[in-house]
């Protein structure tokens, strides 16, 4: 149990150092690359939670795919001059009213689940612990292709949406 | 672990998160700052699944994916079209309709 724990918090930290430095860092490669050790941290905590094969998606479509793209465009773009363009002179985090309006935004919001959370009974119990884990593939596929037939059929059609969608968008126009 | 642990994480995710999308001035580094608050619901997601002992909380969290995939493919087809009228990334340099 013990060693759990430690996990758990070893994880959690990397989690949320790794969600801070992107959003504290000015190069967006860096971003990335600090978001894709967030999602490390996050897929040890689905190992935790006995969800095996949610954490091999983290890191394959999330970390490998998702990121990946997000890489190809920063470097196509080559955005890390833009930050010492015109319109950004300043490190983004210390503008006043951005950091006053955002902050207490960002704030409040965590108080307020923070709040929500204290009043909720029932967390201190272990996770799940007089109920047996679903974590075989075979039982995820079978509720994926029944339970959810509808939609995970309705998402094909949103992907094919999307793709048709960027490649429109990201069109050089002839005109 | 207690679920309220897993809760305080997802909640001090979205958070940092949040943050980002409104202190950031960068279209890229938005971007990621939503793709960090999808992955906080996701973790709620399946610790909630995994405290009753069910499916679909990994279920759901793939098609949260799957979102979060469309999601990055369109926004950055943005970001490249609108990085290509302006040579910014500062979304208060997209403040008109039209140009």
């Amino acid at each position: 149990m013990a060693s759990d724990a430690l996990l758990f918090y070893t994880f959690a930290v990397v989690t949320v150092i790794g969600a801070m430095l992107v959003v504290s860092q000015k190069n967006p490669v860096y971003s990335v690359l600090s978001l894709i050790l967030s999602f490390f941290g996050l897929a040890g905590l689905y190992v935790l939670l006995e969800a095996p094969f949610v954490a091999v998606v983290q890191i394959i479509i999330y970390a490998g795919a998702i990121m990946v793209l997000f890489l190809f465009v920063v470097m196509l773009l080559n955005v890390p001059r833009e930050d010492a363009a015109e319109w950004d002179r300043s490190h983004p985090l210390y503008r006043p009213t951005a950091v006053r309006l955002g902050g207490t935004l960002a704030v409040l919001l965590a108080l307020e689940l923070g709040w929500a959370l204290s009043r909720t009974s029932g967390l201190a119990a272990g996770v799940g612990e007089n109920r047996p884990a679903v974590s075989s593939v075979a039982e995820l596929g079978k509720v994926l292709f029944t339970d959810y037939m509808f939609a995970f059929e309705v998402t094909s059609i949103l992907i094919i949406a999307s793709m048709v969608g960027a490649v429109v968008l990201a069109r050089k126009r002839e005109d | 672990m207690p679920l309220g642990h897993y809760l305080v994480l997802s909640g001090l995710l979205f958070a940092i998160g949040t943050a980002g999308v409104f202190l950031r001035k960068n279209l890229i580094t938005m971007l990621l700052s939503v793709e960090i608050m999808l992955n906080a619901v996701n973790l709620s997601f399946v610790a909630f699944g995994r405290q009753w002992g069910t499916v679909d909380g990994q279920i759901i969290t793939f098609f949260v994916m799957t979102v979060a995939a469309a999601e990055a493919a369109v926004g950055l087809a943005l970001v490249i079209g609108l990085f290509r009228h302006r040579e910014s990334l500062n979304p208060e340099a997209f403040t008109t309709l039209k140009w």
